[in-house]
């Protein structure tokens, strides 16, 4: 206790009046609260992170930290991060997005940001709905799930958050979920230490919305569907792929080397005054 | 090309949309996030060549909404941005070119104006943006629009464009007509250290006294870097003094009113035009882009003929420049405003005159310019 009101003093902001606009029981809190443990043990000065986000419930987050904070327009988180890495590379730039943000429309930024390798942190929250405006599907809803815009059901496939970033080029992709907790402070360490761009998918639940319309319980009983559905990586590779329908697999999917997108730039910038790369030779 | 004269500068024939590119590096521009589109692209390629070599950042990005979103997000860590497009491309900027009204975040946007609606006349000139540069955004807001007629003028007003940005802390677009855009001219550019650049000013309180949307006499509050030591809140939503959005009808209002009053204050410092032949004038021709060209060919023509014809070139187009319309429209007989649409300018003209003259409209929006012959035909029309 001692130690999460040292956090709490240290990096929540003293100005911004609370409550915050989350619900009782949201798993975003828990993303939050493994954020900041992240930043402390890696000793980031505060005035050298930028916490970006979009728009939803997840998009709320920064505006409670005191770090430089950027609440940009709806799926365009990514962009903005990369306009703020490429002009001071010193700052470290981390993305908070959900799954409506990050893969329905933001989509095309999110692939692109993986494929050019910005050195950039995107966390991404995945409820498998719309929370902020009442329950909507989204891409990750499940088919045959019910939200307020599918009361007929679901009849789209959901897209696979990680799996789609691995596909993208992302060098670092980890899944947790909000249950997992200490897996998730680890997965969003590591993401935030790998140079290029790294993203954490963190399944969560939203029970006001989603739950509810599916009759799913509380958010204590959508958090044991959490412990219940995950598998991690190392159990996963030795399961048949019809024992792994319905699971969730969690852990580091993807974890490469690549050169990142800034150091490709010194290049050209070295091209642009007349010097001969080893490489041109 | 170029030729070092005894005039201070270097002499050099240059494409309109390249002078654009010159003018932004003139005024310090170090990043640029771009989407490839006719008639603008010119100006993209010119500045992957030569941001890099001054350390600058050049990227293309995966689209026209990601292209804003990166110069706003360049432009809080400190370096002055902007992007280039066309119509169909400044479409897709607009919500964010609202962001940056909302969050106060300097930048610039060059809209290379093509034939429309939708894909349009992608190499043809037209003034059909008009409307869109000052209301493409939803929500009340003001926006600063400025028009370049010469090929120098792509250079000026795309220093002036960015001097207004950091001064006022508001997005400001370049409306250039295609053909101005591809139009080659021999130009003195001036020497770099006498060209005037305005930066943006920052905080100098201590961080924890800083307030960073706090109205002050001018109604432009210092403007805090990310990574300087300066946290705050940068959102969309309405907010307080402090960045932290609010609901609350006593802050929502004077956040908004100071908003306006920013550009309003200073719609002295903003208003630029060009009078030519104007005192005595009883027709004035009012036009802007390569249309003007056009204009004081037939001024010119108009005079041999011994008829009092005069052109006042807008060079803002927003805020629309009343005033010195005001003044044309007291003392002239007849107002002609001639514009490659069907009559976006020639409304504001009609608004701010009050019934004082009679305002005479020339459009084109065949592709085609309009020609010096046209408007004189006009000015003889509105003499008999």
């Amino acid at each position: 206790m001692k130690e999460s009101g040292r956090l709490i003093y240290k990096y929540l902001r003293h100005d911004k009046k609370f409550p915050h606009v989350w619900c009782p029981g949201c798993g975003i809190g828990i993303l939050l609260g493994g954020l900041i443990r992240a930043i402390d043990r890696l000793g980031y000065e505060k005035d050298e992170v930028v916490l970006v986000s979009g728009i939803g419930c997840t998009g709320r987050l920064p505006v409670y930290v005191d770090f430089n904070t950027l609440h940009t327009t709806h799926g365009r988180a990514v962009t903005f991060a990369t306009g703020v890495k490429l002009a001071n590379p010193n700052l470290k730039v981390i993305v908070v997005m959900g799954d409506g943000d990050a893969v329905a429309i933001g989509g095309n930024h999110f692939i692109h940001a993986a494929r050019r390798n910005i050195d950039l942190t995107a966390i991404i929250m995945n409820n498998a709905v719309y929370g902020m405006t009442g329950g909507q599907t989204s891409p990750t809803t499940p088919y045959g799930m019910k939200t307020t815009t599918a009361v007929y059901r679901n009849v789209e496939h959901a897209f696979r958050i990680s799996e789609l970033a691995v596909t993208a080029g992302a060098v670092f992709v980890g899944r947790g979920t909000v249950y997992h907790a200490r897996l998730l402070d680890q997965l969003i360490e590591k993401a935030l230490v790998k140079p290029g761009f790294g993203v954490v998918e963190v399944v969560g639940h939203c029970h006001t919305q989603y739950g509810k319309l599916n009759r799913l319980g509380s958010a204590v009983d959508m958090m044991r569907m959490q412990k219940g559905d995950a598998v991690t990586v190392e159990k996963a590779s030795k399961l048949a792929p019809e024992a792994l329908e319905g699971k969730v697999i969690i852990g580091v999917l993807m974890d490469k080397e690549l050169p990142v997108y800034q150091e490709q730039y010194e290049k050209v910038r070295a091209r642009a005054k007349g010097t001969v790369l080893v490489e041109d030779q | 090309m170029e030729a070092v004269t005894e005039k201070r500068g270097r002499e050099i024939l240059l494409q309109g949309n390249e002078a654009v590119a010159e003018g932004a590096l003139a005024a310090g521009c170090r990043f640029f996030a771009g989407y490839p589109i006719t008639p603008a692209t010119e100006i993209s390629e010119v500045l992957s060549v030569k941001l890099p070599e001054l350390d600058g950042t050049f990227i293309q990005m995966e689209d026209e909404i990601a292209s804003m979103g990166a110069i706003i997000g360049a432009s809080l860590a400190g370096v002055k941005s902007m992007t280039a497009t066309s119509g169909p491309g400044f479409s897709l900027m607009q919500e964010n070119i609202g962001f940056a009204c909302m969050a106060e975040v300097p930048c610039v946007v060059v809209n290379v104006m093509r034939g429309g609606p939708s894909t349009g006349l992608p190499t043809f000139p037209s003034q059909g943006d008009v409307m869109q540069a000052r209301w493409g955004t939803h929500g009340d807001h003001p926006i600063v629009v400025l028009t370049p007629a010469t090929v120098r003028g792509c250079f000026d007003i795309t220093v002036m464009a960015f001097n207004f940005s950091e001064k006022y802390r508001t997005p400001v677009i370049v409306l250039i007509d295609e053909v101005v855009g591809h139009m080659r001219e021999k130009i003195l550019l001036p020497p770099t250290e006498e060209v005037r650049v305005f930066d943006r000013i920052q905080p100098t309180v201590p961080p924890e006294w800083y307030i960073p949307y706090e109205d002050n006499a001018t109604g432009v509050p210092p403007m805090g870097i990310f990574g300087s030591g300066y946290r705050y809140h940068v959102t969309g939503l309405t907010h307080d003094v402090r960045g932290f959005p609010t609901q609350r009808p006593d802050e929502i209002d004077p956040f908004m009113r100071r908003l306006f009053r920013k550009i309003v204050q200073h719609f002295g410092d903003l208003q630029v035009g060009e009078a030519f032949l104007i005192e005595d004038a009883q027709i004035a021709v009012i036009a802007y882009g390569a249309v003007a060209r056009s204009a004081k060919r037939a001024v010119k023509e108009a005079r041999a003929r011994g008829i009092r014809a005069g052109l006042f070139q807008l060079v803002t187009l927003w805020p629309f420049m009343r005033k010195a319309v005001e003044g044309i429209a007291s003392q002239a007989r007849v107002l002609i405003v001639p514009e490659m649409n069907l009559g976006q300018i020639s409304r504001e003209v009609k608004r701010v005159n009050e019934g004082k003259a009679s305002v005479v409209t020339l459009n084109r929006v065949d592709g085609d310019l309009i020609t010096p012959d046209e408007i004189l035909e006009k000015i003889m029309e509105a003499s008999r």
